[in-house]
């Protein structure tokens, strides 16, 4: 079973976020980290191909100036190779744009049997991307999976639902996007994180891939405007001394709460 | 300015359209002059719904059957807009479908998708939409520039829900051309007792302070008292101690109650931007300098373990 994982490489956000002063786009020039919800995927992908008997998991990424950093960690952690697409043509690049280049890199690939991402980025968190994905591929999806078992060419998955959650089926080859949490990452050996160094990762351009960057002009979408919200004020705050509980109580008091 | 046609994706729930579904007829209206509704499901008898809130007409798919929004409302909408009734602009609720069946129809008809959004504005014929980034603390507009139907989503509560006073919508059937591969096998419902998170007047929620799961049982206790409901940061959802519908904040719900008490909640962006919008804050955390702090009215630098049993007998003793 062969599964390709789509990891985003962003900054980290422990870091307070910016936005690049000419294109009012969130700057993305520093070091570049695997976005941590991708994490759920890579494991997921590593233990459905443990679980088959056989098969390995590609990584696709697409990030600017050849950064793998983010990359090597999905590696590390015990994927075989993957596809980098770096171009300055894609910068500015719309969450559609992005699927059609993430799509035609599985394709370069030669497909699988499973495509998985996140439900949705850390730091851009459009969260289309992966249906956007499926679409083009014509493959059957399942997004916000939280549970996910392959019987077969079957995929059982449980869904996220505004009120529980659905159990699914459908049929492989299909692409999946997978809540935190759904299984509990591995931390990469030092093993893996030497080997991780050596492993295959090809770098592309858009035009290797047969789509065409559309960037900042050709997003169908422009940043118009940048502006602060209205700050919220804060209020008191007071050190607990034992008896700061009936602070609140007051507080409850005064709304009629209680 | 107005557009000459909105549509917004509608959905249902218990029988009657999502509050959701009625927050983006309200806006609708006030922006198209033309408004309708796509359902993903029979249309007749939410149609008098629909119509009260502003939709002239209901398109509908009729009965899924177990398929998913995503590849059949898309395919629905398509044959409808290849049929020549086109949208200048559908209005998706940020939710689960919404944006399954955006993203799915951006590619059915290459064009881009703007997510996340609290307000649209349009003039002349530009379509700008309105997000808030960083933990809502800076607003970023952004204006389509090629051609429509141009595909919003917006968070939940970002527009309040008016009757218009509306006749029933005429009901349209869009069926399904393409019911896709996967299929709903089980539906599960996770409904908690007391009133819903997201509509509750009280909130009480609870993060990575309270140190382990079982403590969690303070913060359902608290919430019970004061006839609101329980909620969660990302943090103790993802570590399993309550299931993903507690869950505030930017991949969770959108609250906007009276009150909301943060218990043992740092105040991550994440956070942050699902309940930033409520009256009235009551933070209790242990470090002085967390984030929570400042968007609270009241914050009680302290224990969780400490302050909630005895607030918790406080408010009990009062019968």
């Amino acid at each position: 079973m062969n599964v390709i994982v789509c990891v985003k490489q962003i900054p980290d956000p422990a870091n307070p976020g910016a936005l690049d002063g000419s294109t009012n786009a969130l700057k993305r020039d520093g070091k570049l980290i695997m976005d941590e919800s991708d994490s759920y995927g890579v494991e997921m992908a590593l233990q459905l191909v443990d679980a088959a008997g056989g098969g390995e998991v590609s990584i696709v990424s697409m990030a600017p100036n050849s950064e793998t950093s983010g990359m090597r960690t999905a590696l590390a952690m015990g994927a075989a190779k993957g596809v980098l697409i770096s171009d300055p043509a894609l910068a500015g690049s719309d969450a559609l744009t992005t699927a059609k280049v993430l799509a035609a890199a599985v394709k370069r690939l030669g497909g699988a049997d499973l495509v998985i991402a996140a439900t949705e980025s850390s730091d851009g968190y459009t969260g289309t991307v992966p249906e956007q994905m499926a679409e083009l591929l014509g493959l059957p999806s399942v997004t916000f999976a939280k549970k996910v078992a392959i019987n077969g060419g079957t995929l059982n998955a449980d869904r996220q639902t505004e009120a529980g959650y659905d159990e699914v089926t459908c049929p492989l080859p299909a692409l999946i996007s997978v809540t935190a949490g759904v299984v509990e990452p591995r931390y990469p050996s030092f093993k893996g994180i030497m080997a991780a160094k050596s492993k295959p990762v090809e770098e592309v351009k858009a035009s290797d891939l047969g789509v065409a960057p559309s960037g900042w002009d050709g997003a169908g979408q422009k940043i118009t405007n940048v502006a602060q919200a209205e700050a919220r004020q804060a209020g008191e705050v007071i050190e607990d001394d034992g008896e700061a509980f009936g602070r609140v109580v007051a507080f409850l008091e005064n709304l009629k709460a209680i | 300015m107005t557009l000459n046609n909105v549509w917004v994706f509608a959905q249902v729930a218990n029988g009657v359209p999502t509050t959701g579904t009625l927050e983006l007829l309200t806006k609708a209206r006030a922006i198209g002059a033309n408004v309708s509704a796509f359902i993903g499901a029979d249309g007749a008898s939410v149609a008098g719904a629909l119509g009260e809130y502003g939709a002239t007409k209901v398109y509908a798919t009729g009965d899924l059957a177990g398929a998913l929004p995503g590849v059949a409302v898309s395919s629905a909408m398509k044959a409808v807009i290849d049929g020549g009734n086109k949208p200048d602009l559908i209005m998706f609720p940020q939710n689960y479908e919404g944006r399954d069946v955006m993203s799915r129809l951006s590619v059915k008809l290459d064009v881009t998708v703007l997510t996340n959004n609290i307000d649209v504005t349009v003039d002349g014929g530009a379509v700008s939409a309105t997000t808030p980034i960083f933990g809502g603390n800076t607003l970023v507009t952004t204006t389509f520039t090629g051609s429509g139907p141009h595909l919003v989503a917006f968070r939940p509560k970002s527009f309040a829900a008016e009757p218009a006073g509306g006749g029933a919508a005429e009901v349209v059937a869009a069926p399904v051309a393409d019911a896709g591969a996967a299929k709903v096998t089980a539906v599960h419902v996770e409904e908690t007792s007391g009133p819903k998170l997201d509509e509750a007047d009280i909130v009480v929620s609870g993060g990575r302070g309270l140190g382990e799961a079982p403590s969690y049982s303070m913060v359902e206790e608290l919430a019970k008292l004061l006839k609101g409901a329980p909620g969660a940061s990302r943090a103790i959802v993802d570590a399993g101690w309550v299931p993903y519908s507690y869950q505030v904040g930017q991949t969770g719900k959108v609250v906007k109650p009276t009150i909301y008490i943060a218990a043992g909640i740092s105040g991550a962006t994440q956070h942050m931007v699902g309940m930033k919008g409520s009256k009235n804050i009551i933070a209790i955390n242990k470090d002085k300098e967390a984030p929570i702090f400042g968007v609270a009215d009241l914050g009680i630098v302290g224990d969780v373990h400490k302050v909630l049993p005895k607030l918790i007998e406080a408010i009990k003793s009062r019968g």
